[in-house]
This record gives C-alpha cells, structure tokens and sequence, in this order.
C-alpha cells in the first residue's frame, strides 16, 4: 500500500518535471524575441548571429533542440552558463547551499513562532490573548515576505543597526570552508565566530521568509488543538492533574500536528519560492539572486538550470511530506 | 446569520477602513495631475533628498521629501498609484477567468477534464512563482501589458485550485442532483447552479490577487523589469529607497507603508465581502 502511493508519487513527479522543462524551454523560445538576440549585444552581425545559433544548436526545431537538452539534463550536463562561462550544474551547487540553509533556518524559525504562538493561543482560549494573537498572525499573513523583508531592513538595518543587511558573511572574514554549506560547516569547525557572522547575516532575511509561514502554523495549530482540547482522552489528562500546558504537549499536541504537517510542506514550497526576491533584497549569495541576474543578463542555459532545479526541489519536499503523512497517520498505515 | 451579527463579528469597521484606505489611493491615482503637488519626473538637483515636512530643511509643497534626483516624493507615489491600480485589475482579473473557468471545468465535470487540467496545476505549481514572473517578464519585454501578462498566466492557478474543489463539492450536492432530474443540461447546471455558490470565493480570491498583483508588480520594478524606467512605480521607487537607505530614509520608508496598506486593504476588503456574500454565513 505504502509502495505503491510511493511508486504513483514518482511517477507523477517524473510527469511534472518533465511539464516543467518543457514549459521553460517553450516560454523562452517560442515567446516574442529571438534567443539570440537576447544574449548578443545590440548590433551584433549577421555572420554572428547565425554562428551563436549553430552552435547552441537553434538551428534545429525546437522539438529536436529540447530532445538534445533534455538528453543531456538525463546524463547530468546542464550545458554551459552564457554570463559566467561556467558548467550550469557546478554553478547551480555552488549556490544551492547557500539558498537551502537560509530556507532552513527560515522554516525552524517559524516552526518555533508559529507553534509557540499557537500553544499559548490555545492554552488562553477566549481570551485577550488569543484575540491578539489572531490579530498578530493575520497581519503576518496578510504582509508578503517581500515587504517583511524590507520592514525588517528599516528597523534592524537603520533605525537599530544590530544586523547585517547586505550579503552572507562579511567579506574581511578569512573562510576555512570546503563546502558550501558555511553554517554547517563553522558549526562543524567549532568556528562559532564565524557561525555568528554567518547567522547575522542570514537572521533579517530568514524572519522575512518565516513570519507569514509561522502566521499559517499559528493559526491552523491552534484551531487544530482547540479541537482536540475537546476529547475526552484530554479531558482525562486534565482530570489526572496535568496543568493545561502539560496537557497540550504531552497529550494534545501529537494529535492536532498532523493537519499542520501537510500544509507546512506546501507552505514550505512557497517559502523556498520566497527566496528568490528576499535574497535579492538582502545581496545575499544563493541560487534566487544567481536566477535574478541569469534573466537579467538573458543567460538562457543558466536559467533553464535554476528553474529544473528549485522545481526538483518542490516536488521532493512534496512527496516527503506526503511520505511522512502517509507513515504519521494510522488509517494510512494500516489502510 | 443575520447582518447584524455579522456586523457585530468586526466585518463593518474593516469593510470600511480598507475599502476608504482603497478608494482614496485609487481616487489619488486617477486624479494623479489634478492632486499631485509636483511634477513626478521634475528633477532638480538643489532640492535632493529633501526631507518631509514635520523635519528640519524642507521646501513647502515637498510633503514627504524628495529623493536624490530631487523628484518628489508624494507625487511620484500618486503617479506610481496608477500602474499599480492597473496592474491590479487587469491582472486578477485575467488570472481570475482564466482560473475560474478550468476550475470551474475540472471540478464540474471531473474525468479527463479534471486530470488534465490538475496535472497542468501541479506543474505550475513547481515553479518558483516570483522568478517565473520575472522570466516571463524577461521574455515578453518590459511593459505594462507584459507584466498583467505574466501575472495572469503564474497566477490562474489560485484561482483553478479553489475553484476545483468549491465546484467539486458542489455537484455531489443534491440541488445539483435535483436540477439533473429537472432536466437541465451539465453546462447549464454549471452556470446556473453550480456557478452562484462559488461567486464568495471568486470575490474574495480576487480581492486577495489585487493585493498579490500590487506586490509582484513592485517586485518587477524593484529588479528593474516593470514598465518603462521613466514612469514612478511604487517598486522603482522603494528599489531607489533601498540604495539611498542611510542618507534618505523617507525614500523607502512612505512607498513601503502604501504598499502595507494596500495589500492588508485588499486581503481584508476580500475577507468581508466573502463573509458578506457568502450564502451559508448569510
């Protein structure tokens, strides 16, 4: 039962990234404007012109040229980024890291805001203070992380200068790393120096990311334990003598996670997509700003990379979720 | 529920707010020459970075300052209104018929309609949506009708995918039953029956893709691919704020709160009138 909703899920997610590609390869040649054009300076010649096209292979039809891509996605070449002049795949790892520990620490975050907001929503229920909370988590909801983002420049960057605004570590720093992953690794090191310039950097755009996610968590945590509050198995712990918060965590909360679970790795999709602007916003070094400037500079293979690849990483983190869903929930389980 | 109790449920005062917040920036932006105190393209390097009014060192008739090419700050907001408002309607409505028919369909109907249709969703859904937007941009050239243009085409699918559902439920109900055996056509069931019952959510959706639409626009003009770079637009303007932060921070601190007001305007003005319409709350 559980292989085969696994085996289904793979294959819907092989159909969908195969859509993914051609989408992207679609929109950016049959749309108005000639790829070429696009990565020649204005006024490049005619012999010019046909000898770029020849040799990104534009000179076949467009169902030969996506075959001939698509074949080399399959054996791992990416093709060669036009701006940078670099291997597509190795520019794309470079950066991912960089984009995956700013979403994760993004995503702990408002885990953390979000069910602590809604444990204690739920814990003073009819009161003040759930109805500030209410008010507080739809505001959160209700501000794009785009807008967050540049709040939090204002009041950390100006107003109170405690945080970094710009990039991802400070450029002074000597960097012992030999990976990407410079947060893990300084940790790793017990650099802890470093991990803090690190986590400075990261901090302002990482509570960008997070607060309308932990606005979700706050609100659809606590709708889900009010409910559970109700059962008689939590009435039970009461009358054995746990204190309400006992209660939520020891007894409640294992019950009422699984509803939150399955949107937060939806939402957690959304918070990945959020990256692209907020690290824009903050010049911080990860694959959204690399895409930004690969459109920018009309870096065809470039983009086409990015966009297969944050599309790879959606559809893994759905099919986790749907995976731990599956594993979570009994009636599955056993179904 | 009557309207009172809905009134009393906190839904007027919002209702109002956001709609008088939404009335005044679209009636500013409309009458954009008439209201405008300067000319929004106006520079004039001996009035740079003016700071606004309540501060020391500001010239009457530059409310809000001006930044460092010496515009003003107010008027460029006003006139930066217009784009957005534009953008806004003609984008979420695009997205929104576009959505709402193939929703509409693949929740009605179901099948291969519904298949298709859903497969398409989840495809779209694999995309980043912002940088997808700034491709399409990219690719279709800066512009007005660019930037509607690929607003619709990320964003239909908010619309399809609560659409599908609202109308999937709706035909196991027994209305829609009833109509059948009264003999009415499944198109006809659709739009008659089916149709009505989703209209709240249709209503508030678009309220909420007004709001979407005013942030995407911003953040097209905020990496330079909006419109032309003469016009003011409420990203170019926080873009430049963003460069000239120590020095003029009014140049990103006034487009930032119209951007808040209005997005929190439009997600609330949708939420009331969804609770307004809606048949089961009514």
């Amino acid at each position: 039962m559980l292989l085969q909703r696994f085996l289904i899920r793979l294959l819907t997610m092989a159909i969908t990234l195969f859509g993914v590609a051609v989408v992207v390869f679609v929109v950016i040649r049959v749309a108005p404007g000639d790829p070429i054009a696009m990565m020649l300076p204005p006024g490049a010649s005619d012999a010019d012109i046909a000898r770029l096209r020849a040799l990104y292979g534009l000179d076949k039809t467009i169902v030969q040229q996506f075959f001939i891509w698509l074949g080399g996605v399959v054996r791992g070449d990416f093709g060669t980024s036009i701006s940078l002049r670099q291997d597509v795949l190795g520019l794309v790892f470079n950066r991912l890291p960089a984009t995956l520990e700013l979403a994760t620490v993004a995503l702990l975050m408002a885990v953390a805001i979000g069910g602590s907001a809604a444990i204690l929503g739920a814990r003073e229920r009819g009161t003040a203070v759930e109805a500030g909370i209410d008010i507080a988590s739809g505001t959160a909801l209700s501000i794009p992380d785009f807008l967050w983002g540049l709040v939090l420049i204002l009041l950390f960057g100006v107003l109170i200068p405690v945080f970094d605004i710009s990039g991802r570590v400070s450029p002074q720093l000597d960097l012992p790393f030999v990976t990407q992953f410079y947060l893990v690794e300084s940790m790793l090191r017990l650099r802890f120096d470093l991990t803090w310039d690190l986590l400075k950097h990261m901090l302002m755009p990482a509570v960008a990311l997070a607060l309308p996610l932990a606005a979700i968590i706050a609100q659809l945590l606590k709708q889900s334990l009010k409910e559970v509050l109700d059962l008689d198995y939590v009435v039970l712990a009461r009358v054995k003598g746990f204190s309400e918060t006992q209660v939520i965590l020891r007894e409640a909360l294992k019950n009422a996670a699984l509803p939150t679970l399955t949107l937060v790795g939806v939402q957690f999709t959304f918070l990945i997509g959020g990256t692209v602007i907020v690290e824009r916003l903050f010049s911080y070094e990860g694959l959204g700003n690399m895409a930004i400037d690969a459109v920018i500079n009309r870096d065809l293979p470039l983009i086409q990379g990015i966009v297969l690849v944050f599309a790879l990483l959606f559809v893994l983190i759905n099919l986790a979720v749907d995976m731990m869903y599956a594993l979570l929930n009994p009636r599955l389980r056993h179904g | 529920m009557d309207d009172a109790r809905i009134a009393r449920r906190g839904v007027g005062p919002r209702l109002w707010l956001a709609g008088g917040w939404l009335l005044l920036a679209l009636l500013a932006a409309i009458l954009a020459p008439l209201v405008a105190p300067q000319d929004p393209l106006a520079q004039d390097l001996m009035l740079e970075r003016l700071p606004p009014f309540w501060l020391d060192g500001t010239e009457p008739g530059y409310w809000l300052g001006t930044d460092s090419l010496g515009r003003d700050l107010l008027s460029r907001l006003i006139f930066g209104g217009r784009i957005a408002f534009i953008v806004a309607f003609a984008a979420a409505i695009a997205a929104c018929l576009v959505g709402s028919v193939l929703g509409l369909i693949a929740g009605y109907f179901g099948g291969w309609a519904d298949r298709i249709i859903s497969r398409i969703v989840d495809i779209w859904m694999a995309f980043p949506p912002v940088l997808f937007a700034i491709l399409l941009v990219a690719v279709l050239g800066t512009g007005l009708s660019s930037v509607i243009i690929a607003i619709a085409v990320i964003d239909w699918t908010r619309f399809c995918r609560v659409i599908r559902a609202e109308a999937m439920g709706q035909s196991r109900m027994d209305y829609v039953e009833n109509a059948r055996i009264a003999g009415y056509g499944r198109i006809g069931i659709m739009l008659r029956e089916v149709l009505p019952n989703v209209v709240p959510s249709i209503v508030a959706l678009l309220s909420l893709e007004m709001g979407i639409a005013v942030i995407v626009e911003a953040i097209l003009s905020f990496v330079n691919l909006s419109i032309s770079t003469d016009d003011p637009t409420w990203g170019g303007i926080i873009a430049e704020g963003r460069l000239s932060i120590h020095q003029a921070w009014w140049v990103l601190v006034f487009p930032l709160i119209t951007l808040i007001l209005t997005v929190l305007s439009f997600s609330q003005f949708g939420e009331a009138l969804k609770a307004r319409f809606d048949p089961v709350l009514r």
